[in-house]
């Protein structure tokens, strides 16, 4: 027992620095190098108070006054904690403009990954906000809003692999993904769904964490989405992306099915800060173009 | 109520039986054993070791001190001292990140790594059953002309084990529960599989409670089979 009290210790840190999330005014782009290690300590979401607040609109949020924003922060550039214990990334910016609207304040829950859905699904977290690809399946589970940006899987591998093309990543290879992500899903997937199977993929609880294993040698390659892909290899000598996509995809914000009120009310906030552009200035803040 | 039912029904089926998900949880579980097996030995192997060493180093007598044992009794403190004040989870990720870096059996990492830091507990334990034997049980064995190993095999240690298997029985159990931190270096146990599947499902309540059940009744036969050994060893205590 006495070997989980590190873990809770851990836990009770990641809660009180989560309270100081949401503003960021960090410079664009140059992630801070390999957050593996913070990103682990999971937030154990303080029990938030059941009662259902009531806001002005007519949409209620897990606490009164507050937006909280369920997301793995190790995920770069949409979202990942600042150098001073905080959050930043496009995710969290879109996230904080979306709170203002709506007259709440943003509270960022960091979590796994694989936890994001299911948080917002039992009413821990109000959005889902993680780089999250609208698939078939998580539609049966949560809400989504419009897509707000377009994410790629592409496949990063060391300098001189001899994994050229998306193809070559059958012949035996072990592949590195994040736990619960569309990597994972479709990579381990049977030989008969296009996948490589369970056996050829290793699952890390985060992003960084399969660099760090690419790095090591103990995976051939890793499938995650382009432009965490990018600040991984922008930190790491000897990593490349290949050329070739693996599969392109729609980012959302995903929301309970219990709470039609609030998904209105996010979603619409959503579109006039796509309208207005402000989403676009801040992508282009943190993915200069190339 | 009915809906209740029929949903916990249909949640049952997404988490077990679709896609022949419980055959992960299968495969997670004997990952887990493997694991807690193989550390087992290891843990053993190194416990005894650094036992026999430590209580060897404090029963000598003041006047004449060894030196090459002083040595090697202050590596095994070092040993204890460092595993027994870090987190597993932080030795886990020492090893699977850094030591063994670019090693792909993980189950061989997961079980040097729980092997290790089990053997630094068990090591204590076994040092407490042979501190708790008076030392005139060794005086005597040896003035009957007994080498020092044939004491403590025939005399001390079947003694010791008597007194400590309560503290092994809750060592184990704690090792096999421990065996769910492998996660972190991407080692598919039960955890991980349940994990996966709840990644797969957004279903939290089966997998969860599923393997929490599972890791229960393993503890639970553990335990009772802890039982039948010490009731067995009692055996001769009257007669």
């Amino acid at each position: 027992m006495k070997k989980y009290f590190a873990m809770i210790l851990a836990g009770m840190m990641a809660v009180s620095l989560a309270a100081c999330g949401g503003s960021s005014n960090a410079p664009a782009a140059a992630p801070a190098a390999e957050p593996a290690a913070e990103a682990e300590a999971q937030t154990e979401e303080a029990e938030a108070p059941e009662a259902e607040a009531q806001t002005d609109a007519a949409f209620t949020t897990v606490a009164a006054g507050e937006l909280h924003m369920a997301t793995n922060a190790a995920f770069p550039p949409y979202e990942m904690t600042s150098d001073n214990g905080g959050y930043e990334g496009i995710d969290v910016e879109i996230a904080t403009m979306i709170a203002q609207k709506l007259g709440l304040e943003l509270v960022v829950d960091d979590m796994e990954f694989g936890s994001v859905i299911t948080s917002v699904q039992s009413g821990k977290a109000d959005i889902a906000m993680a780089g999250l690809t609208v698939t078939e399946e998580r539609m049966k589970n949560v809400d989504f809003t419009e897509s707000y940006a377009t994410g790629v899987q592409v496949i990063i591998v060391p300098e001189g692999s001899d994994i050229q093309t998306v193809d070559d990543l059958a012949n035996d290879k072990m592949i590195g993904v994040q736990d619960g992500t569309t990597g994972y899903i479709y990579c381990s997937a049977p030989v008969e769904d296009g996948g490589y199977g369970e056996d050829h993929v290793t699952s890390y609880t985060n992003g960084a964490m399969a660099i760090e294993a690419l790095k090591g040698g103990k995976v051939d390659a890793v499938v995650i989405d382009n432009e965490p892909a990018k600040a991984f290899v922008a930190v790491n000598d000897g990593l490349k992306i290949l050329d070739t996509e693996y599969i392109v995809e729609n980012y959302a914000i995903g929301i309970s099915k219990d709470n039609p009120a609030l998904r209105d009310a996010v979603n619409n906030a959503l579109k006039e800060l796509i309208a207005d552009g402000s989403v676009q200035t801040i992508v282009d803040k943190y993915i200069t173009a190339e | 109520m009915g809906t209740l039912f029929s949903d916990l029904a249909s949640q049952f089926h997404q988490s077990f039986i679709e896609a022949d998900r419980w055959q992960r949880y299968l495969a997670g579980i004997g990952v887990s054993f493997t694991v807690t097996l193989g550390a087992l030995c290891i843990g053993v192997i190194l416990g005894i070791l650094v036992a026999v060493i430590r209580t060897l180093h404090d029963q000598q007598r003041s006047t004449d001190r060894r030196v090459l044992l002083g040595i090697i009794n202050k590596i095994c403190e070092f040993y204890t001292t460092v595993i027994r004040g870090t987190p597993m989870m932080v030795q886990l990720l020492i090893m699977g990140f850094v030591i063994f870096r670019s090693s792909r059996n993980l189950v061989g990492v997961a079980i040097l790594s729980l092997g290790i830091n089990s053997g630094a507990y068990t090591a204590e334990i076994i040092r407490s059953g042979i501190m708790s034997i008076d030392p005139g049980q060794m005086e005597a064995g040896r003035s009957l002309g007994m080498d020092y190993i044939t004491v403590m095999k025939d005399i001390i240690i079947p003694q010791a084990i008597k007194n400590i298997l309560p503290a092994l029985g809750n060592e184990l159990i704690t090792l096999f529960k421990d065996t769910s931190l492998v996660t972190v270096i991407g080692l598919t146990d039960l955890t991980k599989a349940a994990q996966q599947i709840q990644a797969k499902t957004y279903q939290a309540f089966m997998p969860y409670i599923g393997i929490a059940i599972m890791y229960l009744t393993v503890v639970m036969i553990l335990t009772k089979l802890q039982g039948i050994l010490e009731r067995r060893m009692r055996q001769s205590d009257r007669r």
